[in-house]
């Protein structure tokens, strides 16, 4: 990569406008393809048969009965898809949780799978299957999971990162440990103490749109495959290692996203749809249902954590300590880790220590939310935070700020920090009108901090320029937060050429190069940068197109405000070329005009918000009502405004909702009680205040821009907000989440009995 | 010579130091020695570690130098939502 990422500051003519989604359209009109309106001729209906059972062996499956079955083509367990991983536990783990193979893990779990000619017949043929079960004793709680008595899901599993190697398997897969300073003598040097527990149950990503795909396996070998995903790089690298394919001979192009949210990141149904049509030899169309969505699909973890902060009378915190449980599902993770890393991320702390335990339970596999693992530890820290500083008698505005971290803190994760917002967004926060409107009867106002690392990675980008001087800019990124208007920006400002010049796309597989997941925040920070990278590659070309057009030096011309122009005393009566004239003339100055650009886009810089809630709690019912919701964050720059703004009240509106109402609830026989939105109750436009924003821009030093990625750390603080706001208009400190009516009225009445 | 610091599983595989000194001039010299060193890490680094340079986390740009008298922490490599 020969590309300088570095920040400089510069005067912006496109970016930062807001101009029109260019996928608005297509949206409003039902014209967008998302991932189940593609159809293929010939196409076949893929069902998946689910474990009834949470934990359970596989004795037998008997599909004979299904494969007689009139209009059924093919039908798959796990023997149709052996295990190629060649000793990689991840992707092990990834194949058997696309198909069971010795074991059911969960409610939900995919035994078996069938492709038939349509739908009725496919699911008689689910119907027709036979499953011989051993049913084994399940845990679904993840402080039962820990206990010795538990059930072992695993029993290969021996715990890693103690100080001794254990003798014993165990639920537990990890423990993880982070901090510096001495917390025990910190301790002793405070006045003030809270120590409490915290609970939060599991959620779902609540994504609109139900995973779907079309696959296609030809009998030469090559495959398509159609998909909503966050990553179709990195999905066809999995389908293609799961079923034994060279990558390059299977082509995968995403659909519209109708939501992800991190839960797109991990193949479930795709590999299935692919071993099916390999074996029916016709395309396969598989779509969810939302009860295997929430059945078999992505939640994140529920967890249960220890916080212990102590601080001085004037404020100083001297010490502080958590130790972080997160459930995990049936297979190993990092989810407790990464809480234990983002914890006190917010803070300049002498003494901290955070340890994190990785636990199974028969759940579905655990996978990432917007900043994931983050806010569950925010919820906790910062519920205590409250309460210390309500103890010292201090505003938690200032008490936050007193402690929070600056350029320089040593991150309680461990580097230290170079240029960071938690500071700026604070001061916002106590200047902001919000905290000064007041508040009536049952009414209770929260704020709260959020921390998230963002991540950049490998990215691929082609700009193409038309012989009209129209801009077509093929990106590998998945526009999940409206990254090709922020990416069209971007190559206007580059060129100097209006943002209706240039039209962007998610281009497939085969198309470009190789481009990692969309996530981490990183779609914009990573294809910006990779923009930036071949507007300038293609503005060296169109400088020596020029330069052939006048004959003279390609050093004479410079490229100004999208047009050449030549410098120097002896060239004083040439005009500008424009791009456009520059592109009319390319058939005859060297063939087409494009910038190409491969990079690795590291530095992504980490990012702060702070939050306001207010409240209102009836005392009766326990029911709440959000009435007023502020966020602040930092965005670096933000390229489009409107959808920076979009990205905050999404995340604060997800965060609502989990912190209020949505809980996975199992019944003791270990199956989900409430797979769908009825039940699962996710908030809606009625239950939300327009939720207002506000963009700080403090610059990355590692984007030419200063542009930091911004989707993930607005949903970190809400919970916290939330948790503070009725703790504070109830009377009661609320340490479970989600905050339903039951759960408050219950402790409201526990603290009126005292 | 760059002085590491070492998150706490990694610590583990390199026989319980969290601190380290290792001759390399970037991410991938450093990841080389480590591995000669302390071939309990090698597997971590398969899996992924990420390496944060006076603060800025590096996840794949293992052409990245290691200033002298820097700040050199590894971290878990993690996923994002």
């Amino acid at each position: 990569m020969n590309f300088d990422p570095r920040y400089s500051t510069r005067n912006f003519a496109s970016v930062g406008t807001r101009p029109i989604r260019p996928d608005g359209v297509d949206k409003v009109t039902g014209r967008a393809r998302y991932g189940a309106d593609f159809n293929m001729a010939g196409q076949l209906v893929g069902r998946v048969l689910r474990s009834p059972h949470a934990h359970a062996t596989i004795r037998k499956i008997d599909t004979s009965k299904a494969e007689k079955l009139p209009g059924v083509k093919a039908v798959i367990t796990a023997a149709d898809l052996p295990d190629l991983t060649d000793g990689d536990a991840a992707m092990y783990d990834i194949l058997d949780n696309c198909m069971a193979r010795t074991k059911a893990l969960y409610d939900g779990h995919a035994v078996a799978a069938v492709a038939a000619v349509d739908v009725r017949t496919a699911r008689q043929a689910l119907k027709l299957i036979e499953v011989d079960y051993e049913l084994l004793p399940h845990v679904t709680d993840v402080d039962e999971a820990m206990k010795h008595s538990a059930p072992l899901i695993n029993d290969a599993i021996f715990t890693e990162g103690l100080e001794e190697k254990p003798v014993k398997p165990s639920n537990v897969t990890k423990r993880s440990q982070f901090g510096h300073g001495d917390v025990h003598q910190g301790f002793g040097h405070a006045d003030f103490i809270v120590e409490r527990s915290f609970k939060t149950e599991q959620t779902h990503q609540g994504y609109i749109e139900p995973h779907a795909c079309v696959a296609s396996v030809s009998s030469d070998g090559t495959a398509d495959l159609w998909v909503c995903t966050q990553g179709h790089f990195v999905y066809r690298q999995h389908c293609a290692q799961l079923l034994g394919m060279e990558a390059s001979k299977l082509r995968v192009t995403s659909s519209e996203i109708g939501g992800g949210f991190g839960g797109k990141t991990h193949v479930w149904a795709e590999p299935v749809a692919l071993a099916l049509s390999r074996k029916a030899g016709r395309p396969v169309k598989l779509v969810m249902t939302r009860d295997e969505v929430f059945r078999a699909s992505g939640p994140t973890s529920a967890t249960s954590i220890d916080v212990k902060i102590g601080a001085r009378k004037d404020g100083t915190i001297t010490a502080a300590e958590a130790t972080l449980r997160y459930s995990c599902g049936p297979y190993p993770g990092s989810w407790a880790e990464i809480g234990a890393m983002t914890a006190f991320a917010c803070y300049r702390l002498e003494n901290v220590k955070t340890v994190g335990y990785e636990v199974l339970v028969n759940r579905p596999k655990t996978a990432a939310y917007r900043a994931p693992s983050a806010p569950m530890a925010a919820f906790a820290v910062e519920s205590a935070v409250d309460e210390l500083a309500k103890e010292i008698g201090m505003d938690p505005v200032d008490f936050r700020i007193k402690n929070a971290a600056q350029e320089g803190t040593r991150s309680s994760y461990g580097p230290v920090y170079g240029p960071i917002g938690i500071g700026p967004t604070l001061e916002a926060v106590k200047n902001h009108p919000h905290m000064k409107a007041p508040l009536g009867k049952n009414q209770g106002r929260g704020m709260a901090c959020g921390f998230w690392f963002n991540f950049g990675g490998q990215t691929c980008t082609d700009l193409n320029i038309g012989m009209d001087g129209s801009v077509s800019l093929a990106v590998g990124t998945v526009d999940v937060g409206g990254s090709r208007a922020s990416l069209s920006l971007v190559a206007a400002e580059e060129l100097g050429i209006a943002y209706e010049q240039v039209k962007a796309i998610v281009a497939d597989t085969s198309s470009l190069g190789y481009n990692d997941m969309t996530d981490g925040s990183r779609g914009t920070f990573s294809s910006s940068m990779a923009t930036i990278s071949a507007a300038r590659n293609a503005i060296k070309i169109l400088r020596e197109r020029a330069a052939q057009m006048w004959d003279i030096a390609v050093d004479d011309v410079v490229w100004e405000q999208g047009h050449a122009v030549a410098k120097g005393e002896k060239h004083g009566n040439l005009g500008k070329l424009s791009l456009k004239e520059i592109a009319a003339a390319s058939g005859t100055t060297g063939g087409p005009i494009a910038g190409h650009s491969e990079l690795v886009a590291d530095g992504a810089g980490v990012s702060f918000a702070t939050h306001i809630c207010d409240i209102e709690v009836d005392p009766e019912t326990g029911a709440t009502r959000v009435l007023r919701y502020t966020v602040v964050q930092d965005a670096g720059k933000a390229v489009h405004p409107t959808y920076v703004e979009g990205q905050y009240q999404g995340g604060a509106a997800q965060g609502i909702g989990w912190a209020l109402n949505e809980e996975y609830i199992y019944g003791k026989d270990g199956r989900l009680q409430n797979p769908g939105f009825l039940d699962y109750r996710i908030p809606v436009c009625s239950d939300l205040p327009m939720i207002d924003t506000q963009i700080l821009e403090i610059p990355n030093p590692n984007h030419p821009y200063g542009v930091r990625g911004v989707g993930e750390t607005s949903i970190v603080p809400p919970l916290a907000a939330i948790a503070n706001a009725v703790s504070n208009a109830a009377g009661v400190r609320m340490a479970h989440i989600p905050m339903s009516p039951p759960r408050i009225l219950a402790a409201i009445e526990a603290e009126r009995a005292g | 010579m760059v002085e590491v610091t070492l998150w706490g599983s990694l610590g583990a595989a390199a026989g319980g130091k969290n601190k380290v000194e290792i001759e390399a001039k970037d991410i991938r010299e450093l990841f080389r020695k480590l591995a000669e060193q302390y071939p309990g890490i090698e597997p971590l680094i398969d899996r992924g570690i990420a390496v944060a340079i006076d603060g800025t986390i590096y996840r794949d740009t293992w052409s990245k130098e290691l200033p002298k008298g820097s700040e050199i922490f590894l971290l878990p490599r993690l996923a994002g939502g």
